[in-house]
């Protein structure tokens, strides 16, 4: 692909994966602009965690592109660890955070430094970083606890916690697998609520299977079913689109 | 927390209690053995002075197992190699020092070269005369051989028991290229007959217990290290991939580097044990690389609690009590089953170890300190509520 001819952030062209002759994404296109926000839903084995793999470096694909910043990075020639580094932040679809360190060490584990090993060995902390993990608690609403052991948190603050780890990356594009398994009502329209302050500053893609958190959510909606895009459109429209029903029903 | 003095960070109570024990130790029996009469009840035997310094040997390998085994996960099951190699650096120069009060009295070459009809030193023998550039290799070898195995088995993420295996077979496969005698490092019956060490007869007293002291010494500098390490954010990055490797790679740490490098320091330092344990026990052969040996290690640290390091190097110096105590006995001949039964054990009914456990012990109390001081407090204004009405 020529250089410069999409304005999206996040670009999936014709993204095919099979594990064992299984096509787990088949021909997935996706295009995610600047700032938006992005509900990804889909019924089991939709493709919809392999897909998050292919965007992470987790799993390359067999055919398709996959760029980043307007078609300016070629996301499958990096691993892991650069795509993270470039900005793209990812909450596991199980809440994912270290258990054994305090709620603070997480955060600090999580802010954007430099993350070679002579910078770790020889760091200190500062005023500025402090603060920066203060901020980040608050949006999150997990200011109380930064002494806390990260283990002994709830199933709903330890997704904050992690939503919170992604926000102290500072990066440009989040992944969020499923943020409200687990949650109770109330916490699942505080993690909308969450989102869409997030959003204001960020580009977000939210993976759920929970319907009335993602019309709570209120924006662009792509149903994946078997690893490719069914139907995109406002939670209403895809929500009484034929096929969709007829796949999460069954035939 | 991360942001205390640097010092504060490093010396927490069981880190302090354990330099200071350890320092009374290296006082106490040199003092002991040299000026204690030979019938006061105060003497400790030249016997006691080397099996103690080579506990402190022990010590040291545990704590470097310990390292990457509590801290990052990795099990290592071939550390014994990484020792056996310091100790085979430290062989090659005292059996250099030897020169010609060997039996065939060759002032160049050992006496398993002379027996081999060899007429001429091998290349890789070459600098050992020399003290440092022997030093240097004990670091060097076990430390090279860690960075390049490392970054292999790192880089195309071996872990859990595919690691542990592979670090098996390593120390197998030089068990095996040790064994023979054309490999030039004296065959199955090693490095041995030592004479003197920068000088000094390592038979003589002052040298044994001089030996004691740098090991005491060279296990603390070590201890500090780790500490360093394991304190800094450094080590909580490590203790983070222990624990959720998928998510430090995910925030963008790049784990293989962050393994091999402590790895590597691991191995430095197992070394390092290696090194000050030949010229105390008078002798390093094959058998070091023997697989059991390894494994016997991190039953070691198993017992004294990992990821604690202070228990590691208590663990080491526990079972080899026990093991010295067990089979001088008539029980000797069942010692690797009571071996097999303390493993079993710790595993079933101490998984944290001794160390591991009495610091989980101590948190439930300050637990319950807390609960009863706060139910404390809010009873109180309770209290004084019902005597004002």
């Amino acid at each position: 692909m020529d250089k410069n001819t999409t304005s999206a952030l996040l670009y999936l062209d014709g993204v095919s994966v099979s594990f064992d002759g299984f096509k787990a994404l088949n021909e997935l296109s996706l295009i995610v602009e600047p700032g938006e926000m992005r509900a990804i839903i889909g019924p089991n084995g939709a493709g919809k965690t392999t897909m998050m793999d292919v965007i992470t470096g987790k799993t390359k694909p067999d055919l398709g592109d996959v760029y980043f910043q307007e078609g300016t990075v070629d996301l499958t020639k990096l691993d892991e660890t650069q795509i993270a580094t470039l900005g793209i932040g990812r909450k596991f679809q199980k809440p994912t955070v270290f258990e054994m360190h305090t709620v603070e060490d997480n955060l600090q584990l999580s802010l954007k430094n430099d993350r070679s090993v002579r910078a770790t060995l020889f760091w200190q902390s500062s005023a500025e970083q402090e603060a920066r993990i203060d901020q980040v608690l608050e949006i999150v609403r997990l200011k109380h606890l930064r002494s806390r052991i990260a283990g002994s948190l709830s199933h709903g603050q330890k997704q904050w916690l992690e939503i919170a780890m992604l926000l102290a990356q500072d990066p440009k594009l989040l992944l969020v697998d499923e943020p409200v398994a687990g949650m109770t009502d109330v916490e699942t329209m505080q993690t909308a609520e969450l989102l869409r302050e997030i959003n204001q500053t960020k580009t977000v893609v939210v993976v759920e299977h929970d319907m009335a958190f993602v019309r709570e959510l209120g924006v662009k909606v792509t149903c994946l079913h078997e690893g490719s895009v069914l139907a995109e459109g406002t939670i209403d429209d895809v929500s009484t689109n034929d096929r969709v029903v007829e796949v999460y029903l069954g035939r | 927390m991360m942001s205390s003095h640097p010092l504060i960070r490093l010396l927490d109570r069981g880190s302090t209690l354990f330099l200071i024990l350890l320092a009374a130790f290296a006082i106490a029996i040199p003092v002991s053995n040299l000026l204690m009469p030979a019938g006061s009840a105060l003497h400790v035997s030249t016997y006691f002075v080397s099996l103690f310094g080579k506990y402190v040997c022990y010590g040291l390998l545990a704590l470097s197992i310990d390292l990457i085994w509590g801290y990052v996960g990795i099990l290592s099951l071939g550390h014994g190699a990484f020792f056996a190699l310091g100790g085979y650096a430290m062989g090659m120069y005292l059996m250099r020092q030897i020169g010609d009060r060997g039996v065939y009295a060759n002032p160049i070459l050992p006496d398993f070269m002379v027996f081999l009809n060899w007429s001429e030193l091998p290349f890789f023998w070459y600098g050992f005369n020399s003290f440092a550039y022997a030093m240097l290799m004990v670091l060097l070898v076990p430390g090279l051989l860690a960075f390049v195995f490392g970054w292999f088995a790192f880089r195309s993420r071996v872990t859990g028991v595919y690691l542990s295996i592979i670090t098996q077979a390593m120390t197998y496969a030089l068990l095996l290229a040790f064994f023979r005698n054309d490999f030039g490092f004296g065959g199955n019956n090693g490095l041995t007959d030592f004479k003197d060490i920068l000088g000094f007869n390592v038979q003589a007293d002052g040298t044994r217990n001089a030996l004691l002291v740098i090991s005491c010494l060279m296990l603390a500098i070590c201890f500090l290290l780790c500490r360093g390490i394991v304190t800094s954010k450094f080590g909580k990055v490590l203790i983070g991939i222990r624990d959720a490797e998928s998510r430090t790679r995910f925030l963008g740490y790049r784990v293989e580097a962050y393994k091999l490098f402590v790895f590597t320091v691991s191995a430095c330092m197992a070394g390092i044990a290696g090194a000050l344990y030949v010229p105390q026990v008078g002798i390093i052969n094959p058998g070091e690389f023997a697989p059991a040996n390894s494994i016997e290690a991190v039953i070691w640290v198993a017992v004294g609690g990992r990821g604690t390091l202070t228990g590691a190097v208590l663990g080491a110096f526990v079972v080899n009590y026990a093991k010295t105590f067990f089979t001088s006995g008539f029980l000797a001949p069942y010692w690797l089953f009571m071996l097999g039964g303390l493993f079993i054990g710790t595993t079933l009914l101490m998984p944290k170890g001794i160390i591991g456990t009495y610091n989980s012990w101590r948190a439930s109390q300050a637990d319950k300190k807390q609960a009863a001081k706060d139910n404390a407090d809010n009873s109180a204004p309770a209290r004084a509520a019902e005597e004002v009405a």
